[in-house]
């Protein structure tokens, strides 16, 4: 690392990896529910661990995305964060607010709301967290000699993904307006804003890791967050389509929803061209598998899979079914989570000055956890499509459909295990590297 | 072959161009005459049961206009499959309802919270899907 300040980046991602695994903890409690056996369900029921699980993906992956940030923004700019002890102030608040949620949710403290469940009273402390978070890297890009193209897109990312949030706390006394302005905050982070960040992320990790010149880089970054917006803004319209809003959202949802994959499939081209045209080849190998990895499955779990059930005709039948929770696990898992775990493998040994390249369990942690999450996504599809024939077409029972679904969240069930023995290695590699020195600090990496 | 700027240009001027389309169709949806949801019916009892539904966390088991978790059954027509007096039951019990091995949470619900929660349920069923409603759930009336 060139900047002291950098090291706050390491406490940010060290709270990542408590909440993934918390929020892997709860998905079994999920799973397990879905066959049966539901042994918690007077002190977890199903929609508490629900809340709990996507909540704690929300919040690590925001948390992910501010350590990314905090240990980005000081390079970019070339120099310090303006208050380091500010940034930990804000790590604590975020960690406080989001314990705070966590609990409430298991006392019936909540919005009700898919993804929003934080009640409005917190949302006000989320918003003076974000606040401050902004405020810090916004006057340290302020203060900078160099505003690069990289560090504009993630903070501009970081801005809007902010603002966004603000629909999202207005009451409505209708659910259809509700779940309108719901899909502003909830659609246009995973499907616009979030795209920004995760394009600076990679953006910046393509540039350190191949060495191809930042301008070849930076211009195709904005070709990328060009097309994000493009199709992702009216994209919105495939939520629209069923909810008790006007037809003309299936004709513009529909065409746009099509051109999303685009975006996805520019950022897997983009990031394979770039390692191909590298000539620096540098020695830290798992970063660079989790940042092609990250746009390549993100192209397959958000592009493809999402595109499977956008079109008018297809959604009708799956809407609401568990085809929505196969694209919902691969899309965050590859255009999020990996991002994050990539920016994390890259600057650890850096943050350390322990350079665990290349070791086994990293590598085992890469591909466990993809292979277990791949699997995941199958055994989500095949129950998805099993339950839209048997309940939507066949018009069987819900229940006696769930029945019948069950065998495939028992397969879910043993991939989950092989993700979580992935991830639990990607921990120990993490744990193993110890905290961030000064000793780290090199003029130039 | 593109320059930095052209690339820049595209970006911005496809952002600005699609967020002003956005929020003009944003704006035409919810045209009075574009109302698909019957929204004068919208009175005190289906806001009480609304404020029910997300207090309780409802979708985080069930699905309502094609959105929740899941787990438990869609509710959008749920008054016409099952009718008022099951899904009070349902809510009043004294015990966790659970048909065939599921079980929800039990709420206990008081006359007013339950009849509050019948009025929403009314409300969104009666609501134009633009054709969701009629593959919503399996013992809905078909209406093709």
């Amino acid at each position: 690392m060139k900047y002291k300040s950098q090291k706050v980046a390491y406490w940010f991602f060290g709270l990542c990896m408590l909440l993934f695994a918390l929020q892997i903890i709860y998905g079994f409690i999920m799973g397990f529910a879905r066959i049966g056996m539901d042994g918690l369900h007077d002190f977890i029921p199903f929609n508490t661990a629900r809340a709990v699980h996507t909540n704690l993906l929300v919040v690590w992956l925001l948390t992910g995305f501010m350590g990314a940030a905090y240990y980005i923004i000081p390079e970019e700019a070339q120099r310090e964060l303006v208050n380091v002890k500010l940034a930990y102030v804000q790590l604590i608040s975020l960690a406080v607010v989001g314990v705070l949620a966590i609990v409430g949710y298991h006392f019936n403290i909540w919005e009700g709301r898919k993804f929003l469940e934080i009640p409005r009273e917190l949302d006000i402390l989320v918003v003076i967290n974000v606040l401050l978070f902004l405020g810090l890297i916004l006057t340290t890009l302020y203060k900078a000699e160099r505003r690069t193209t990289t560090s504009l897109v993630l903070t501009m990312g970081l801005v809007f993904a902010a603002l966004l949030y603000l629909p999202g706390m207005i009451w409505f006394d209708s659910q259809v307006t509700d779940s309108f302005f719901r899909w502003w905050v909830v659609h246009l982070w995973v499907e616009g804003v979030w795209e920004l960040i995760m394009g600076g992320i990679l953006s910046y990790l393509l540039i350190k890791l191949t060495g191809v010149d930042r301008e070849v880089i930076e211009k195709w970054l904005y070709v990328i967050v060009g097309l994000t917006f493009l199709s992702g803004l009216l994209g919105t319209g495939h939520h629209y389509y069923y909810i008790g809003v006007n037809k003309i959202w299936l004709i513009v949802g529909g065409i746009f929803s099509a051109l999303e994959p685009l975006a996805f499939l520019a950022m897997a081209l983009f990031a394979v061209y770039m390692y191909r045209k590298g000539e620096k080849s540098h020695p830290n190998k798992i970063a660079l598998f989790w940042t092609i990895g990250a746009s390549i499955v993100s192209f397959v779990g958000a592009g493809l899979l999402g595109f499977a059930h956008t079109l008018p005709q297809t959604n009708l039948y799956t809407h609401g079914t568990l085809v929505t929770a196969m694209h919902g696990h691969y899309a965050f898992w590859g255009a999020y989570a990996m991002i994050v775990l990539a920016i994390i493998s890259y600057a650890l040994p850096n943050l350390t000055g322990r350079k665990r390249y290349n070791n086994t369990s990293g590598h085992m942690a890469f591909w466990l956890s993809n292979v277990g999450m791949l699997g995941m996504t199958v055994a989500f599809g095949v129950a998805g499509v099993a339950q839209v024939y048997l309940e939507r077409k066949m018009k069987l029972d819900f229940m006696d459909v769930q029945n019948e679904i069950a065998i495939h969240f028992v397969v879910l069930l043993l991939c989950a295990t092989l993700f979580t023995t992935g991830i639990t290695l990607f921990i120990i590699e993490f744990i193993k590297y110890g905290k961030p020195t000064d000793e780290a600090l090199v003029k130039e990496e | 072959m593109l320059s930095k700027s052209q690339a820049r240009a595209f970006f911005l001027g496809g952002t600005v161009v699609t967020f002003l389309v956005f929020i003009g169709l944003t704006i035409y949806s919810f045209m009075p005459k574009n109302d698909q949801t019957y929204h004068d019916k919208i009175d005190a009892k289906v806001i009480r049961g609304k404020e029910i539904w997300e207090s309780n966390n409802c979708m985080g088991c069930h699905t309502i206009l094609g959105e929740g978790a899941y787990y438990a059954p869609e509710l959008t027509k749920v008054i016409e499959r099952r009718g008022e007096g099951y899904v009070k039951a349902v809510l009043q019990s004294p015990v966790p309802w659970g048909p065939k091995g599921r079980k929800m949470v039990k709420y206990e619900m008081n006359d007013a919270d339950a009849e509050a929660m019948v009025a929403y349920f009314k409300w969104i069923g009666n609501i134009d899907l633009n054709g969701f409603d009629r593959v919503v759930s399996p013992l809905a009336k078909d209406k093709k």
